[in-house]
């Protein structure tokens, strides 16, 4: 057996990275960013609401939290649903016991499904995020450009009109983008999206249609990667919380404001036994002076205001 | 060169725990600790190999790969600190192809006096599959491209995402590699059988590798803290008799980020906290044990098969 020449040939092999999406960029030597009154934290809650086709393919691959069971798998359908009609709603009471702003990621199917779910929404001080169309409508390369384009546009638009908002800001179902998907969203007026995972602040990327952002949303601390994936418990769960604010409060004192990120599915975290965790968490944050919480798009907005060259 | 198809490594031979020549690390040090960050490059679209695909997702595989990334925009930076804080030197595991993409990381961890040995060019490209010609061209590679940017010598391997072949071993020691991380035998160095030419085995771990903590064994980040401690604590026990090594194998994306950097610092403050600790690099560990242990090591495993013989 052996492998041809090419296995062996690197063409990408040069300064920077291997692709023209983004340049690298080190955390930790860039001007520092500041938030509105100086704070040291932008706190960003984001709520993720899911709805998982009951008829689920996971073609080309499932989704995290995807169906498992032979068809009709209605234990995961109703679980998840769950985070729909209760869980979203032990959440946004917390938010508002503490007066935050949120932004809200969601399927764009709720809202032809629940239109009295973006109502309930809409009178909260709450960004709609565009969350694809459903669970099972992931984005890989290799659909074809034009479906992908169709499934953006119709998610937009149904967002859009539900909610008579800009929606301005993008989490593709399972994180998961095609090699076309900034090109995409730029093109349809989405100005940030939510699904790298390689930093702790906003950076450009390029794209055929202008600049787009990647908003750091908290990747390894997503309470179903802590509660589900890696089965850990929610006092766990509050604990990694406390400590990556703690870390990231202290680095904003030396190095500039940094973001913190704390993403919220409904039908994890919006269950009896835990909800009171986040109230904990928000409580002990909300505790530190310093700390200015903003919507994705807010929050982004400070960011550019702030930044000269916006590729350093 | 090749090697058939067999049930047991025939890398080491058997030599028991206790009544081993005793290995006495530089200054009377009972444990040598060694940090071995694997600053890695993993590929958006790396060329398919026959036996395993680079990410669970058809490429890019952007959470596989942006979660990679962000070892390299943040997490290092955390790490090299607590490091620092320590008075820790690393061991770098190195795809290699990462001097050319990003010198910056190299030259600060040069800078710092910090080892670099090969985990082959990109943590994306596999040893499967490869002729014995091909994996000698990586070795090869390695060696000039850590030459021509960090000046070092190539004397520690790791193989690439850890993908080895019957074969490895002994290329190694041909191409003039002083020492493998692959083997988890033991907690001391130890010979490895090649065909010709020397080439020892210098205690990685991983269970001690935040990977495997952190994503197989899914503990917490403070629990990772702790069991560094309790490995700590025994292995320097045991060294009052004769020289242990502890390794510590990192990866920048999983231990920098910000829940975890703290228990990890803790851990390493520890440690360093300790008289009689040789904070060692692998080379180090190596060229003492080689020049000081092989030797007596070797006569012990005769000895030991001639006892059953």
């Amino acid at each position: 057996m052996s492998l041809s020449k090419d296995y062996l040939t690197y063409p990408q092999r040069h300064h920077g990275m291997d692709h023209d999406r983004y340049p690298w960029s080190d955390l930790f030597e860039r001007a520092p960013v500041r938030w509105p009154g100086n704070a040291r934290i932008a706190l960003w809650v984001t709520p993720i609401l899911q709805w998982f086709p009951l008829d689920m393919k996971g073609k080309p691959f499932r989704a995290p939290g995807g169906l498992t069971m032979p068809f009709p798998d209605f234990r995961h359908y109703t679980n998840r649903d769950y985070g729909n009609r209760i869980g979203i709603f032990r959440i946004l009471k917390v938010l508002q016991e503490f007066k935050l702003p949120a932004s809200v990621a969601l399927n764009a199917v709720l809202a032809e499904r629940y239109p009295s779910l973006i109502d309930a929404l809409t009178q909260h001080n709450v960004e709609l995020i565009a969350h694809g169309q459903d669970m099972d409508r992931v984005h890989y390369t290799g659909m074809p450009r034009d479906e992908e384009d169709q499934l953006i546009r119709g998610a937009l638009e149904t967002l859009r009109n539900a909610s008579g908002k800009p929606v301005t800001g993008w989490l593709s179902p399972g994180r998961a983008q095609s090699a076309d998907t900034p090109d995409l969203l730029a093109a349809h007026g989405v100005t940030y999206s939510c699904d790298w995972a390689n930093d702790d602040l906003p950076y450009a990327m390029r794209t055929a249609h202008g600049d787009h952002y990647a908003m750091p949303l908290a990747y390894e601390t997503d309470d179903r990667v802590v509660m589900l994936d890696l089965h850990q418990s929610e006092d766990e769960w509050a604990r990694q919380i406390k400590d990556r604010f703690d870390v990231l409060y202290r680095e904003a004192g030396e190095h500039g404001g940094r973001i913190m990120s704390i993403p919220l599915h409904a039908w994890v975290t919006g269950v009896p036994y835990r909800i009171h965790k986040v109230r904990e968490v928000l409580a002990y944050i909300l505790g530190h002076s310093g700390v200015w919480a903003g919507t994705g798009s807010e929050i982004l907005s400070e960011f550019i205001a702030g930044q000269g060259d916006k590729h350093a | 060169m090749s090697r058939a198809m067999t049930n047991d490594p025939l890398l080491y031979d058997y030599l028991p725990y206790h009544n081993r020549p005793k290995i006495v690390w530089p200054g009377d040090a009972k444990i040598a600790v060694w940090i071995a960050p694997n600053i890695e490059f993993y590929e958006l679209n790396p060329e398919p190999n026959p036996v395993r695909a680079p990410w669970p997702r058809p490429n890019p595989d952007v959470v596989g790969y942006s979660h990679r990334d962000y070892g390299n925009r943040a997490g290092w930076q955390r790490m090299m600190r607590a490091m620092d804080e320590s008075g820790f030197r690393g061991s770098v595991s190195l795809n290699v192809a990462l001097c050319e993409h990003h010198p910056e990381i190299i030259k600060a961890c040069a800078d710092r006096g910090w080892e670099f040995f090969s985990h082959g060019i990109y943590n994306t490209r596999y040893t499967y599959g490869m002729t014995p010609e091909q994996e000698r061209e990586i070795i090869v590679d390695s060696r000039n491209t850590i030459k021509q940017w960090t000046g070092q010598s190539l004397d520690g391997w790791l193989s690439p995402a850890l993908s080895n072949n019957t074969w490895t071993m002994d290329l190694l020691a041909q191409e003039g590699v002083l020492y493998t991380c692959d083997l988890f035998h033991d907690d001391q160095p130890t010979p490895i059988n090649v065909a010709s030419g020397k080439l020892i085995s210098v205690p990685y771990s991983l269970e001690m590798n935040d990977t495997i903590v952190y994503n197989t064994n899914q503990y917490t980040p403070r629990q990772y803290g702790e069991m560094i401690k309790r490995q700590f604590d025994q292995l320097y026990a045991e060294g009052e008799e004769s020289g242990t090594v502890m390794c510590v194998p990192l990866h920048p994306y999983l231990v920098g980020q910000p829940h975890r950097i703290d228990a990890f610092a803790e851990a390493l403050a520890y440690m360093a906290g300790h008289d009689k600790v040789w904070l060692a690099t692998g080379r180090e560990i190596a060229k003492h044990y080689i020049d000081h242990h092989y030797d007596a090591a070797i006569a012990a495993i005769a000895a030991n098969g001639a006892k059953r013989g």
